[in-house]
């Protein structure tokens, strides 16, 4: 056990590498939930807007934007990621490293976020909205005032559960080179068969989603005044 | 003097796969200003579509709707926005924002109406005040009872001084004594702002305790309206025998009869005069600032035809019991 332990500490892939990987990943995971974020809040929001029972019913809008979500969502991310690859090198000049592995991710997690960004302001009742409606309030004012306001706990959950799966995906990245948690797994772990690696690194992953949904949960209560 | 509301051949006709759906079918209504009009009717009846129709929430199929004397169903986006300020609304699910407090709640049509905050402060506390709500500003929906966030649904709806307060069921989700506190403050808020309300309801006793007049309202049509006073003083009606029950009795009873209550003693005086007739039950009520008693009376079948003759003689709206004509 002992050995074990000191053998951990003075692998140089974990004392030198783990702390770089383990950043790599918080950078990748941190950029493309914030572009999940701005890209898909509007999205889900567009979503429910144009469909039926919305603010705006728009059927061949709604039913596009429907179309476009449903393939975004349905693509496998190791498919998305390389068939992205040429978009992916025009934006960030390179298909490899951390960087580079936040367009797919960001492309996968916009569509999963809007989805569930719709399905948390669809539960907002109807007579909230009417009620406003009768104040005199715009649609743009109803839509931030009432639909995100009053959906807000489901809003932080559903980007909650997004974020955990942009971690899961970016070590999916990791496989095709973007670096990070996942990469250094797969490399010493897989590849050198240094299974104390791949340990040390699944765990601080488990580690990274406890704490992400911890917080996350925090934040919806917070914010819960139901 | 301009009416309140006034609905002019007002038609709705939800088109449906299964049909056409005829919620209201040709509805005229002209409501006072400051008057608070019933509008009862069964489930179905077509009571929120009519509602809905005068806040425009709804477009009529056909008719117009009249609020303060602007047309309401005419109104492009903006008017629309502009006249609904002058409608407030009150819900059976009152609809309440969760995530604001109840002063937020309170203040957000002044928001919208864009009035400054120090105002829109000084305007919060006087309608925490009026629903008797003061020093609850800072609770949030959830943590306020039922007949609480009713009085903050009540207070939101005349923040931004409507002229006309719509409740579609206010008291239906209430237990009996908050439902009258609650039908309570509409009628003091009526007496002191002079607002115009329409209350849509399910239950009589709604009608009873708060209404100047009444409409009924069955499959999308007027079936009776009128002041109460009049309308429980109509015989045989609907809204005459829903408003003013009479106690059940035991006994076979025959006919009933309606009357105002000054003329109670030449009413009994005649009753004993005719043969055969007894009084099996009575009631008073005041509805609408009239007196109005009604009875019931037992009469020998022998007498039957002589008695009822009398009765009416006496000038005695007389029913009979349905069932018993034939008797
Ligand atoms: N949006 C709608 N689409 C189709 N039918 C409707 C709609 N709203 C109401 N109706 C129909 O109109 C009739 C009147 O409904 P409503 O006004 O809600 O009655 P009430 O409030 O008196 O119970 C009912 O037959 C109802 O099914
Ligand atoms: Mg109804």
């Amino acid at each position: 056990m002992g050995d074990w332990l000191s053998d951990l500490f003075s692998n140089p892939a974990i004392t030198d590498r783990l702390p770089e990987a383990t950043l790599e990943t918080l950078l990748m995971v941190g950029w493309s939930a914030l572009l999940a974020a701005v890209g898909g809040l509007p999205l889900g929001l567009w979503l429910h807007t144009t469909g039926p029972g919305g603010l705006r019913p728009r059927r061949s809008v709604n039913a596009l934007l429907s179309l476009v979500v449903n393939v975004g969502r349905s693509l496998p991310f190791i498919i998305l990621a390389i068939a992205l690859i040429p978009f992916t090198r025009s934006v960030t000049g390179s298909a490899l490293g951390w960087q580079a592995a936040v367009v797919p991710l960001t492309v996968g997690a916009i569509p999963f976020f809007a989805r569930l960004v719709e399905s948390a302001v669809r539960e907002v009742p109807a007579g909230k909205v009417e009620a406003a409606q009768l104040a005199g309030a715009s649609r743009a004012q109803i839509l931030t005032g009432v639909l995100v306001r009053e959906s807000l706990p489901g809003l932080v959950s559903g980007f909650t559960v997004t974020v955990i799966a942009l971690v899961s995906y970016s070590a999916m990245a990791g496989a095709i080179g973007a670096g990070g948690l996942g990469f250094l797994a797969i490399s010493y772990g897989y590849n050198r068969f240094q299974s104390d690696v791949m340990i040390v690194c699944v765990i601080v992953i488990v580690l990274l989603v406890q704490l992400l949904q911890t917080a996350g949960d925090l934040i919806a209560r917070a914010v819960d005044h139901r | 003097m301009t009416d309140g509301i006034v609905l002019t051949g007002l038609r709705k006709v939800y088109p449906l796969r299964g049909g056409d759906v005829v919620a209201l079918d040709g509805i005229d209504l002209r409501v006072p200003r400051g008057a608070i009009h019933g509008i009862v009717g069964e489930s179905g009846a077509g009571k929120s579509t009519l509602v809905r129709c005068v806040t425009a929430l709804e477009r009529p199929t056909s008719g117009t709707v009249l609020v303060d004397g602007e047309a309401v169903d005419a109104a492009g986006e903006r008017d629309l926005r502009r006249v609904r300020r002058r409608i407030g609304m009150v819900f059976q699910q009152v609809n309440l924002f969760d995530a604001r407090t109840a002063a937020e709640n309170i203040a957000y049509p002044l928001r919208i109406a864009k009035v400054p905050a120090a105002r829109r402060r000084e305007r919060v506390a006087e309608l925490l005040d009026l629903v008797g709500l003061a020093g609850r500003g800072g609770s949030y929906p959830a943590q306020l009872s039922g007949g609480q966030k009713q009085r903050v649904g009540i207070a939101r709806a005349l923040a931004a001084d409507p002229s006309v307060l719509l409740c579609d069921e206010p008291t239906s989700a209430l237990d009996a004594a908050t439902t009258r506190q609650i039908l309570a403050l509409i009628r003091d808020v009526r007496d002191r702002v002079g607002v115009t309300v329409l209350i849509i309801t399910h239950e009589m006793s709604v009608v009873r305790e708060v209404c100047d007049s009444v409409s009924l309202l069955d499959r999308g049509r007027i079936v009776e309206h009128g002041p109460i006073g009049e309308v429980v003083g109509r015989h045989g009606t609907r809204l005459a025998r829903e408003l003013i029950p009479l106690p059940v009795t035991a006994d076979s009873t025959t006919v009933e009869a309606a009357f105002a209550v000054e003329h109670t003693g030449e009413v009994f005086r005649a009753i004993g005069g005719i043969d055969g007739v007894a009084v099996a039950a009575g009631t008073v009520e005041t509805l609408g600032g009239v007196r109005v008693g009604r009875l019931r009376l037992d009469v020998a079948p022998d007498r039957r035809a002589a008695a009822l003759a009398a009765l009416r003689q006496a000038g005695l709206h007389v029913t009979v019991a349905p069932g018993e004509e034939a008797a």
